[in-house]
């Protein structure tokens, strides 16, 4: 029965692939300290710290570094799935809570961290520790060519020139209120166009002459490393920032020891260490791990030299050898990235198939349920993974949901079309002779559509393993996270030592299941196969006479 | 043992079209049976009435002495031998696992060997062509396939629906004769449904002329032709006379 036998190897193939084994339960009693960043340098520094200065302190922590953006960090804490991530006071004020405070109380950082941490603790049960000691504010900067030549040198004169500047900012930068749509309020700042831009290539966007004036935060090394100049707020525009750790209700009550712990860090930083700091890691391309463990050495906070494992990450080494250093991290995150892929997969497989089975059963209500499918498609991933934070938190689960729905196209349309064309006399004939639905089914249909599934499934496996790079947005891991770090560090190997397994992963993934299409071929249409693959689409129809 | 087959008072509907319209007939055991008409005329329908892949609106329809709503569709239709005009070979399994399927499905301890015989009754040898695939043959051949598939299990009642309608004339007349050789045979019940009237007189013992889901006339072939019944079955038959005249000129 090689026909079952095929089946067989169908079945396997969609099983075993995922049989990765992966511990999915999250623990909620006695699980580490989650500390989380956005992504982008400065986040990830200080989240790093925060790590550090728990570990030493004998808690056990787990990084969810470069969450997609505010609206997914905050989402995080607010759900206890992370315990704490770096904030600034100006974007809970105005991208979190939308206060609007008089001038008077705006322009006092104290007043204003008095005002935030009072409302969030009010709204959300979430709770602001100390301020860590320096502001990071928004810094609008342009070259310093552009800037004499334009005669710019604060906000005002920017708008006043705006509309022959091209802008390139941030995508959060753009849509929030204390960015853009705020400038234009207050300012009337309207750029001849605007570009969003990823923080890592912004800088050098504008180095280039691509875009004429980006978003910095006044912090950011690279302001300095660039030579460019930041225009003054005339108009005090943007409230204080001040960053502190903020922390989860969690953590707050059930762990009083950790916050002990972040409060070591309040009122240590100033503005100028930061800019050191970031530099080292923006400029320099030193390692996170080792700039933040120098820095808490440095405050006293930690013992010397903790962190053997942190390999240096200096510019100098060449590509090859930076990949050999990280051999290590980057196959567990290629092993976590499979998983993703596999479970996610697995899952489409079990639902899509028996949905685009039975869909055929019921074909009136096919097209509108697999135009349904096809609808979730067109949301972006990123939205998709955002969306799933609300009910599922961060992590792997509400990316494994997210990459599942979007794997679910393919293989039910692939499934139905496959069995709803598959040779229509052949099926007459069967049912004509006695056959049963299941046989017909077995013997016939799912035969004769199986390369048409396992078309659909590996489509959604390539589109999986591209997805699977988001997940890192919302914490999940995988090849993203050093795609998503290295585009907030500005570090084009990071980003690549993550990209490259990615599209490897891509290809053998596609590959592998080529192969067990080929498998699962029936006969008959396997000679074809090979045939049209060496002699050309003219080979195919070869009846004999 | 060839079986009876019988239809009374049957009539269909698909939607708003009248298929079959208050239609009786008897089919004895062992005799050839055509049903003859244009598309339309409800003969298919007929057909499929008696293997229940059509269940009727009203009348009864009968295989040998029982009700065919007394069985199970499956069980009936594994004792009803099958041809389709497009033979509905399964593309992917073997010839002779294709003429198996019915032995198989009754479990027939022989099926193998229950397949090799049928597929030398129709012209075919088992050890050249039992292992071929269906789309290395040619559409003669595969039609023989069919019908090799439709007598395995020996039924006692075959049903045949425009079986030699999509092949060349040299392949039709050679399939035409082995098919009334095996015919003759097996002494099998046949209900033969085709477009072509001369066809019909040359297969079967007795021709229906339906029309819009109605059985205009019944009889011999000699009988249609020396009488009749309405004006309609006598323009079929001049037709097929002016065919034939065309030819000979």
């Amino acid at each position: 029965m090689r026909c079952r036998l095929r089946i067989r190897i169908l079945l396997i193939a969609t099983m075993t692939v995922p049989a990765i084994p992966i511990a999915l339960a999250a623990q909620r009693q006695n699980r580490p300290v989650v500390i989380a960043s956005k992504p982008f340098g400065e986040s990830y520094l200080l989240a790093e710290m925060f790590s550090q200065l728990l570990e030493s302190r004998g808690f056990r922590v787990d990084r969810k570094p470069g969450l997609g953006a505010t609206e997914i960090a905050f989402g995080a804490l607010r759900t206890d799935a992370i315990d704490a991530y770096p904030e600034y006071t100006g974007t809970g004020l105005i991208a979190i809570l939308h206060d609007t405070l008089p001038d008077s109380v705006a322009a006092d950082p104290r007043a204003v961290f008095a005002h935030v941490a009072r409302r969030f603790a009010n709204l959300y049960r979430v709770r602001w520790l100390p301020p860590l000691g320096f502001q990071n504010t928004y810094a609008i900067a342009v070259t310093r060519s552009t800037s004499s030549r334009y005669h710019l040198r604060t906000l005002s004169d920017l708008a006043r020139e705006s509309s022959h500047l091209t802008a390139g900012f941030t995508a959060d930068f753009i849509g929030r209120s204390d960015g853009l749509v705020g400038l234009s309020r207050v300012y009337g700042l309207r750029p001849r166009a605007v570009r969003p831009l990823a923080p890592a290539v912004k800088y050098q966007a504008l180095a280039s002459g691509a875009v004429d004036v980006i978003d910095g935060y006044s912090t950011d090394g690279l302001l300095a490393r660039y030579d460019l100049v930041t225009l003054i707020d005339d108009k005090h525009f943007f409230p204080p920032y001040e960053a502190a750790a903020l922390v989860s209700s969690r953590l707050d009550s059930q762990v009083p020891g950790a916050i002990a712990a972040l409060t070591l860090l309040s009122g240590r930083l100033d503005e100028k260490t930061m800019r050191q700091l970031n530099r080292r890691v923006e400029v320099d391309g030193e390692d996170v791990r080792r700039v933040a463990g120098d820095e808490l050495v440095a405050l006293g906070l930690t013992g010397a030299a903790h962190d053997a494992q942190a390999a240096p990450s200096a510019w100098k080494s060449g590509f090859v050898e930076y990949l050999w250093d990280r051999r290590a991290t980057i196959a567990a995150l290629t092993v976590r990235h499979l998983e993703l892929v596999a479970f996610a997969l697995f899952a489409a497989v079990i639902i899509a198939v028996p949905l685009g089975l039975g869909l055929e059963r019921t074909r009136r209500i096919a097209e509108p349920t697999i135009g349904a499918l096809g609808v979730l498609q067109t949301i972006p991933s990123i939205a998709l993974l955002a969306f799933m934070i609300p009910l599922l938190g961060v992590g792997v689960a509400p990316a494994l949901v997210a990459l599942g729905l979007y794997a679910l196209y393919p293989i039910a349309r692939g499934t139905y079309t496959g069995v709803r064309d598959a040779d229509p006399d052949a099926v007459a004939a069967a049912e004509a002779l006695g056959t049963t639905p299941t046989q017909r089914l077995l013997w016939v249909r799912l035969p004769l559509a199986a390369p048409v599934i396992m078309a659909g499934i590996r489509t959604a496996a390539v589109i999986t393993v591209g997805a699977a790079t988001l997940a890192a947005f919302i914490g999940a891991g995988g090849l993203g996270e050093p795609i998503v770090a290295g585009l907030a560090l500005a570090d084009t190997r990071m980003i690549l030592s993550g990209a490259l397994p990615a599209a490897a992963l891509a290809l053998a993934v596609y590959g592998i299941l080529a192969i067990v299409e080929l498998l699962v071929t029936p006969a008959h249409r396997r000679k074809r196969f090979w045939r049209r693959r060496t002699e050309g689409p003219d080979a195919i129809a070869t009846p004999a006479a | 043992m060839p079986i009876s087959l019988a239809a009374r008072n049957v009539s269909h509907r698909f939607g708003n079209v009248v298929a079959l319209d208050d239609v009786s007939i008897d089919i004895p055991a062992g005799r050839a049976t055509a049903l003859v008409g244009e598309s339309g005329s409800g003969k298919t329908t007929l057909l499929r009435c008696f293997n229940r892949l059509v269940e009727p609106d009203r009348g009864q329809v009968m295989v040998g002495d029982k009700d065919v709503r007394t069985q199970s569709p499956v069980s009936l239709r594994r004792g009803i031998g099958y041809v389709q005009q497009h033979g509905g070979l399964l593309p992917h399994w073997r010839v002779l696992r294709n003429v198996e399927l019915v032995p198989t499905l009754q479990h027939m301890p022989d099926s193998a060997d229950a397949a090799r015989r049928a597929l030398e009754l129709v012209g075919l040898s088992s050890a050249q062509f039992g292992s071929r695939f269906p789309h290395e043959l040619s559409g003669g051949q595969r039609q023989r396939v069919a019908l090799a598939r439709s007598i395995a299990a020996r039924p006692g009642v075959i049903l045949l629906d425009e079986p030699f309608g999509a092949l060349d004339a040299i392949s039709r007349a050679e399939l035409q004769e082995s098919f009334d050789n095996l015919r003759h045979d097996l002494a099998v019940t046949t209900l033969l449904v085709t477009h072509d009237l001369a066809e019909a007189g040359r297969l079967a013992e007795e021709v229906v002329v339906m029309r819009k889901g109605r059985i205009e006339q019944r009889g011999s072939m000699r009988d249609l032709i020396r009488a009749p019944a309405t004006d309609y079955v006598a323009r079929l038959i001049d037709r097929a006379r002016a065919g034939l005249e065309a030819l000979r000129a």
